[in-house]
């Protein structure tokens, strides 16, 4: 019997098992997928939002301005990347200079600190790449970015140290209570748990609807992006926003942490959970609308594009639902943007719910701080010549274009938690993330997950389940 | 910090080639690093023949033509670092190179010769719509794991793009029992050799679609198929001409990238039409002292050209360091215009030009039964009939010394088609 069962290990459900592993308390988190961070926290802006787009009053302000203040210790704590590099909401016409005005106003009520609107030259000479048409800009100092994978993994990885248990590959099939407790029927058979947190993404309504009477329904919203090579990451220093719209945030142009350029995303209501396919249509929108912030988008250097899904719930009142839904049952869903950002808040938030409805204690040692794979490229000359000293396989490199070692590599194979899959490497350290897409370092990253995994080639995945890599041995079918 | 005379980027056709070039021109202290555990470059992985007609009169496999070579380097006791990967080359020729045995270091150059091919277009960069599964894979990865690794990417197969290793690896696949249904390609014509289009499609009945792409990608685990599409002459997918095909493996062999990354670190110009760096005649980059050559420079169509550029690179990296740096001023500029892309070199000091030197080129487009026209200045100097030209096959043109006007500042290079 579990004290708590957490459903779902995107960004959301990570915080909040690192939250609650604060607690004595006995805790599993499950997820359907062969590692954290596969679902929306995987494929999104990797904003950390300010927090002047939600409604004053709404858990998505108040959420969005408390991670984004949580979010800079955390990075520290967690060893995480992330970097405040501003935003700039860019106004294309003078008529719609009071809604530049009404997003600073509704900045200020949510408590977002440094909101300044500038007029075309200053916003130029801060972004000389932005379009002329642009007449203003409200500037937001505390945005950020982040690397989502980063901070999901760093989550993860911390509750799992402070003894979360972590079970992959076990989708819950099913969700009752049995009198004072829950039974869940999962992929790894019968779970019993005294409380159940549903953080399980686009597939939250799923695992509300079998215990809560109000039926809800989430509609997963596509979003498309194009990632940039790193040469073009220093186009634009901040987020390029521009005025929002119905459906989201609209088209960003931004810098990411990891030096590339980011554009995206379209907004799509979706039937499928898993629809995660771009389309020509969402791309080359996606495309047009960015040229309109940055006419000079070198978009022969795109070097991938994805779509991620937000979980929307349709008619609902468009915030996030965090809250005990049923005795025990508790619910952080519709988590949609500014999720990334509210994560870690919205993790805080949670654990403190459950753990004084379970009455739970802190525990004597918690362990705060946890130490992420070490990216020999932010040391000095000096000390990655020591690191390769006391660790050769430092000193190896692996994928090419990101300049990745196999010491790296090895790391994120072998930590609790660690990859097992080539996307799985690919998030931890960005092996096969650069422009050659892992055309080069491919096989030679499969080669260290066999040999460290024990698994021959064959059983090797790009991203668990059926995404084998290699279907055999040649010469076997001759 | 360590010091060379020349240090030789890349162990593959290029580097070996400039290396033993380099050697037997008279320069001491060479280096060649290289990145993979042994030389040779990609040619390991290209176990078909075809290799070495022009250099050495027979058919060789990828392997045979570069241990030919390979052993000439060991002959000549030219110094290797194997798994050796170059970090960062600065203009004053300072090498950051880390291996897992000799760990992080810097090295000095006096002269440093630019060998590290070329890589291959991934999907990401065509921005096909669609899911992103397992079984995608560029051809020439398919190709390590088939003939280095052993293993098969898959058993039904679409090859979108008809470049040189698409082809080759059309037919490797079929030859271990996959089947390979189509290789389409968004051009109306062929990227690659005609002998490869004969020799790897024709002879195994494998269809090829030109002026068809792929426009979606089916299968969130593994590939389940993918759609083609005819396209219009500007290359857009012609709607109502979608056809579904199953298959668990597309490979994609839609172009290759020189791989310059590291010349920019070291300040070297790029030819924004080539991806590769600015030459002259001795195949010097824009930064003194750094020469290129092979797949880095431009890409290639047969390793043999690859092996004579390199030796000429070696050998003027050679008398770079023997003799000093000589005085350039290459005032004289190489011009590709009305279907020529690009030329290579791209500026010449006629000064420094050997009696004979051949300039290469590609066309943009097939031909047929047109004039090739090589003009000093405004003059037309020569006209060359040309029964067929295309995109896939470099054109060479060899220019003399004693033929050059004196007031010679330009040579253009243009295709003219016959009045109809």
């Amino acid at each position: 019997m579990y004290d708590v069962v957490i459903v779902g290990v995107g960004v959301v459900g990570c915080a909040i098992a690192r939250e609650l592993s604060r607690y004595s308390l006995k805790l599993c988190v499950l997820e359907k997928n062969e590692d954290v961070c596969t679902g929306t926290s995987k494929a999104n802006s990797a904003i950390v939002h300010a927090g002047f787009d939600a409604l004053p009053g709404s858990r998505k302000a108040r959420f969005n301005v408390e991670g984004s203040r949580m979010m800079e210790e955390l990075s520290h704590t967690l060893d995480f990347s992330y970097r405040r590099s501003g935003a700039l909401v860019l106004c294309f016409d003078e008529a719609d200079r009071v809604h530049l005005q009404e997003l600073y106003d509704r900045g200020v009520a949510n408590g977002v600190e440094g909101l300044e609107i500038l007029e075309k030259e200053a916003l130029r000479a801060m972004e000389p790449a932005v379009t002329q048409e642009a007449v203003a800009a409200l500037y937001a100092p505390s945005s950020g970015i982040v690397c989502p994978f980063g901070l999901t993994v760093a989550l993860a990885e911390n509750a799992c140290e402070n003894g979360a248990e972590f079970r992959m590959n076990c989708q819950v099939r099913s969700l009752r209570r049995a009198g004072d407790h829950f039974v869940l029927v999962t992929d790894q058979g019968e779970l019993e748990s005294r409380a159940v947190i549903n953080a399980a993404g686009v597939y939250g309504d799923v695992l509300h609807n079998e215990i809560c009477e109000d039926k809800l329904r989430i509609v997963p919203r596509k979003g498309e992006y194009c990632l940039l090579d790193r040469k073009d990451g220093t186009l634009v220093d901040h987020t390029i926003f521009q005025l929002p719209g119905k459906l989201g945030k609209g088209i960003l142009v931004t810098p990411t942490v990891h030096g590339n350029l980011l554009l995206g995303p379209t907004a799509m209501d979706l039937e499928d959970r898993e629809g995660t396919n771009t389309t020509a249509a969402g791309l080359s929108d996606a495309i047009s609308k960015a040229q309109r912030s940055i006419p000079h988008l070198p978009m022969r250097d795109v070097i991938t594009s994805f779509a991620g899904l937000r979980a929307h719930i349709a008619d609902g009142d468009g915030d996030f639902v965090m809250q005990q839904s049923a005795p025990g049952f508790y619910e952080a869903i519709g988590i949609e943007s500014p999720g990334l950002t509210a994560a870690p808040a919205i993790g805080a938030y949670m654990a403190q719910l459950a753990a004084s409805g379970l009455g739970l204690v802190k525990k004597e040692h918690f362990t705060q701080t946890r130490k992420g794979i070490v990216n020999p490229r932010e040391l000095s000359f000096e000390e990655r010549q020591a690191l390769v000293q006391t660790n050769p396989a430092y000193g190896h490199i692996i994928c090419r274009c990101e300049q990745i070692s196999e010491g790296e590599i090895l790391d994120a194979i072998r930590r609790p938690l660690g990859a097992r899959s080539l996307d799985g490497v690919k998030r931890r350290v960005r092996a096969g993330m650069g422009r050659c897409q892992g055309g080069f370092c491919a096989p030679k990253v499969m080669e260290l997950l066999s040999r460290e995994l024990g698994e021959p080639m064959t059983e090797l995945t790009k991203s668990g389940g059926a995404s084998s890599l290699v279907v055999g041995l040649t010469k076997e079918e001759l | 910090m360590e010091r060379y005379d020349i240090v030789i980027v890349g162990g593959g056709p290029a580097g070996l080639a400039a290396a033993i070039a380099a050697k037997r021109a008279g320069a001491e202290r060479l280096l060649i690093l290289e990145r993979d555990n042994e030389l040779g470059g990609i040619l390991n992985q290209c176990i078909h023949n075809g290799f070495g007609l022009h250099t050495f009169g027979e058919e060789l496999t990828g392997p045979e033509y570069a241990a030919r070579y390979i052993r000439q380097v060991r002959e000549l006791e030219i110094p290797c670092w194997l798994n050796t990967m170059v970090l960062d080359i600065s203009p004053d020729r300072v090498l950051t190179v880390t291996s897992r045995d000799g760990g992080l270091r810097q090295i000095a150059a006096r002269a440093i010769i630019l060998a590290m091919g070329c890589r291959e277009r991934p999907r990401g960069a065509l921005n096909i719509p669609g899911y992103r599964p397992a079984g995608i894979y560029s051809a020439g990865t398919a190709q390590r794991l088939v003939n280095m690794e052993g293993y098969m990417p898959g058993r039904e197969v679409v090859i979108l793009g008809s470049g040189d290793i698409g082809l080759i690896m059309a037919r490797r696949m079929s030859l271990e029992g996959a089947h390979v249904k189509v290789v389409a390609e968004v051009l109306p014509y062929s990227g690659g050799l005609k002998r490869n289009i004969s020799q790897c499609l024709d002879d195994f009945g494998i269809p090829l679609k030109l002026s068809h792409t792929v426009v979606d990608i089916d299968g969130k685990e593994r590939l389940r198929g993918v759609t083609l599409a005819e396209v219009d002459k500007n290359r857009r997918p012609i709607p109502g001409t979608e056809e579904y095909i199953p298959c668990d493996t597309l490979l994609l062999s839609v172009g290759l990238l020189p791989e310059n990354e590291l010349s920019a670190s070291a300040g070297v110009a790029l030819d924004s039409v080539t991806g590769g760096p600015v030459v002259t005649e001795s195949l010097l980059t824009s930064v003194p002292g750094v020469f290129a050559c092979g797949n880095v420079l431009h890409v290639h169509d047969l390793v043999d050209y690859v092996s004579e550029e390199a030796a000429r690179a070696g050998e003027n990296a050679a008398a770079y360091v023997l003799h000093g740096e000589q005085p350039e001023n290459a005032a004289v500029c190489l011009v590709g215009k009305n279907g020529v892309r690009y030329t290579v070199p791209q500026l010449l000091d006629v000064r420094h030009m050997p009696e004979q030197l051949t300039v290469r080129f590609r066309v943009g487009q097939p031909y047929r039964d047109v004039t090739l026209c090589v003009w000093f200045n405004e003059t037309c100097f020569r006209r060359i009939r040309k029964r067929v030209m295309a995109p896939g096959e470099m054109e060479q043109f060899v220019l003399r010394r004693t033929d050059l006007p004196a007031d010679l500042h330009t040579i253009t290079f243009t295709v003219e088609e016959d009045a109809k």
